[in-house]
């Protein structure tokens, strides 16, 4: 027999480049919902450092006032780079990763349904997402170069399909792979909100593509009469408020799962909370329906109801503001009633810290702060439309949807990863981000009162003040991102410091029956369900045999 | 902790009908938003130009309305290969769904008479790029289907006979289609 002899050398640096190969390749071929949805979280984590330097780039743009650092094309630039990334690089995909990921765990199932399309959404997503950056760094977008901008254009009717891919996957799981015994009472919190936002994503995201297509075919023709009225007048609505609370919905529903472990208490009344999460469904609605600004008069004679066509001129104002706006935060302020609820004390019950929850209520708290914000803004008599309220509304879902996130990441990193991330850590990242966010936000909201115009140029020096502290709180933010993911990776790195327990926060739900990581398969056995909280059903159970004992 | 008890084996639960209703769903609103902005820009038109369609164009409503017809067709091919499967009829079920896919092929090649016939240029104002990017949209949809029906047809012929979910799903993908189809004759082709 004739072998060959390699060079060790070369065989050592062979074996490790192609492992590496293997790795990459496994990973890229998965159709493991588990490795899916870390590709749409890492990419959505990039996506939103990105679009986080972006806006420092606006704040410091601002702040220089009249002595502009950008040339105007690049202002256009710029802004059309912040509304895109902030939606389609950053909410979306982190939501629909940490759906991807999570969903079908929390159902007991042994893998996502159509794995392979939310593998190929993921490819149309990154794919899509890579070409608008190319598009807009290339004057695309809402810049000059004509080609740049149908490549914009066709890059997000493909991020669009993408999401749409994934979201139908996660549909699917929840109402056909739900272990025995889970019938849609018991389904988990965070499942039942990606159930919704799933399905509020198959609504709205196809609206999109079509107000998308008609501007390609538009403007790629050379016609360009639909383009002249611009982008926004088309396909804004899905931009912006309300149609983004729907994409604020998995946070929600997080914020929603994590109390009854937190509190170690069940859930009252868990119809509550699905009438809550669906309540902010309604975005949906108010994204099918192409809703951008709304028209609504509040003060003096304006809101005196008086008598025929006066009455159903207020009705045809007043009606579809408060449907799409005043809805979704009453259904998040049946959420936080519930938190309310829970959290009070009681003599046998103490609150169980885990990192995740920081993190969770300050996402809910700043998409809620994010929702009144959009609320206030069509109220004429306030004057903000054309402010950079709006702007400031959009970044605190924004940032809120990522603050939430990142906890959804950190309360499943031991079945993702198999790792405990430090508490300590987590919390002071957890408090940087609110920071970051407040700070981002909350000063726009008071220069929208004080009229400073969404633009970049501010010429009113009394203003300044407040673009200062947003450019801190953006810079801030970047530092947040930077760190969770340099937190991420040194925890998975250094696995062996780290590794979890099956169980590490003492959870309700199924997914923590797994063992850390979870296997490919999820499940060795697909369990038996026969309650809402099969996990602490057990554990009582045990307790109480072990008393009898 | 003692673990969970196993439960038995999930019973299936349809995820290809689930999955071609999502899908169908999603046609809808896709065509639907498109043809609410079509509504929208035609009355902006009328208002203030008095017309909609331009002068020059004329809508050929014989094969559009055959394309109406066609889709009764489609529908009942697509219900035939269902109703065959469970007879066990592996034959009539492989030609169900050929015929399903060979009268989506023809409704494609009355769409591109329609083209050839109105000689449209793309370029004629807002109506050209809007009629070719609704119809366009059309036609993508309909090479979907057309796969739908191929890769149902190719799985019988193979002898994969077990699953006959899978007619089920391309019936209701067909019967999307052909809503769809009807709200664009009935806006593009009937209303103008």
């Amino acid at each position: 027999m004739t072998t060959i002899d390699s060079s060790p050398d070369t065989a050592t640096e062979s074996s490790a480049i192609g492992r590496l190969l293997a790795a990459d390749v496994d990973w890229l071929t998965s159709t493991d919902h588990k490795k899916v949805g870390r590709l749409f979280l890492g990419g959505g984590l990039l996506g939103l450092l990105a679009t986080v330097v972006v806006n420092v780039l606006i704040a410091v743009e601002r702040v220089s006032g009249t002595s502009a650092t950008f040339a105007e094309d690049t202002w256009v630039q710029l802004f059309s780079a912040q509304r895109f990334g902030l939606v389609f690089g950053a909410a979306l995909p982190l939501a629909v990763g940490l759906a991807v990921a999570v969903t079908p765990l929390q159902l007991g199932a042994r893998s996502i349904a159509f794995p392979r399309l939310a593998q190929t959404g993921f490819f149309m997503w990154f794919g899509g997402f890579v070409l608008s950056i190319v598009a807009v760094a290339s004057n695309g977008g809402f810049g000059d170069d004509a080609d740049m901008i149908d490549l914009f254009l066709a890059a997000h009717v493909l991020m669009a399909l993408g999401l749409a891919a994934g979201a139908a996957s996660i549909v699917t799981s929840v109402m056909t792979t739900r272990a025995p015994g889970m019938t849609m009472r018991r389904v988990p919190f965070f499942a039942f909100s990606t159930l919704i936002f799933g399905i509020g994503l198959l609504i709205v995201l196809p609206i999109l593509v079509g107000a998308l297509v008609y501007l390609f075919v538009d403007h790629r023709s050379g016609a360009g009469e639909l383009f002249a009225d611009g982008v926004s007048e088309y396909a804004l609505w899905a931009f912006g408020q309300p149609t983004t609370f729907l994409f604020a919905i998995p946070v929600i529903g997080l914020f929603a799962e994590l109390l009854p472990t937190t509190f170690r208490k069940r859930t009252p009344l868990r119809g509550v909370v699905f009438a809550g999460l669906s309540l902010v469904g309604v975005a949906a609605l108010a994204g099918s329906t192409q809703q951008t600004v709304f028209d609504v008069p509040w003060a003096g004679s304006q809101l005196y109801i008086g008598g025929g066509d006066d009455l159903r001129q207020k009705v045809e104002d007043v009606a579809p503001w408060a449907i799409f706006h005043l809805l979704p935060i009453l259904g998040a302020g049946l959420i936080f009633l519930m938190f309310l609820f829970l959290a009070k004390p009681e003599k046998n019950s103490r609150p169980h810290l885990i990192g995740a929850f920081p993190f969770a209520v300050f996402g809910f708290g700043m998409v809620l702060v994010g929702m009144h914000g959009a609320a206030l803004l069509p109220i004429v008599d306030f004057g903000l439309l054309g402010t950079v309220f709006d702007e400031a509304s959009l970044i605190y879902v924004v940032y809120g949807i990522a603050l939430g996130t990142m906890g959804g990441i950190v309360y499943w990193a031991p079945k993702l990863w198999g790792v405990v991330l430090d508490l300590a850590k987590v919390g002071l990242l957890a408090l940087l981000g609110v920071t970051a966010t407040v700070l981002a936000s909350f000063p726009h909201y008071i220069a929208g009162f004080l009229n400073q115009p969404a633009g970049f140029r501010v010429t009113d020096n009394d203003l300044q003040i407040w673009n200062v502290i947003v450019l801190v709180g953006h810079s801030l933010m970047a530092v947040t991102v930077l760190a969770f993911i340099g937190l991420l990776t040194q925890s998975v790195l250094g696995r062996g410091d780290r590794s979890a327990a099956d169980d590490p926060f003492d959870a309700h739900t199924i997914e923590w029956a797994t063992t850390s990581p979870a296997p490919t398969d999820n499940f060795v056995d697909v369990p038996m369900i026969t309650s809402a909280e099969p996990l602490l059903d057990r554990k009582s159970a045990n307790d109480a045999d072990g008393s009898d004992s | 902790m003692d673990a969970l008890p196993a439960g038995p084996a999930p019973a299936p639960r349809n995820q290809m009908v689930l999955g071609a209703t999502l899908a169908s769903i999603a046609m809808a609103m896709l065509t639907g938003g498109m043809l609410a902005i079509w509504a929208l820009e035609r009355r902006e038109a009328i208002d203030a130009a008095g017309t909609w369609l331009p002068s020059s164009v004329t809508i050929p409503e014989v094969p559009s309305n055959i394309m109406l017809i066609a889709f009764l067709a489609t529908a009942t091919f697509a219900h035939w290969a269902i109703w065959s499967a469970k007879h066990g009829d592996r034959g009539h079920t492989v030609f169900a769904l050929a015929a399903t896919g060979f009268v989506g092929v023809l409704i494609v090649n009355a769409q591109l008479f329609i083209y050839s016939q109105m000689d449209l240029p793309i370029t004629e104002g807002r109506y050209g790029s809007m009629f070719f990017a609704v119809t366009g949209t059309f036609v993508v949809l309909m090479v979907a289907g057309i796969v739908f029906s191929l890769v149902a047809m190719f799985r019988y012929l193979g002898g994969r006979t077990g699953e006959p979910e899978i007619l089920t799903a391309h019936a209701i993908f067909w019967y999307g289609l052909a809503a769809v189809f009807t709200a664009i004759w009935f806006v593009v082709y009937v209303t103008k």
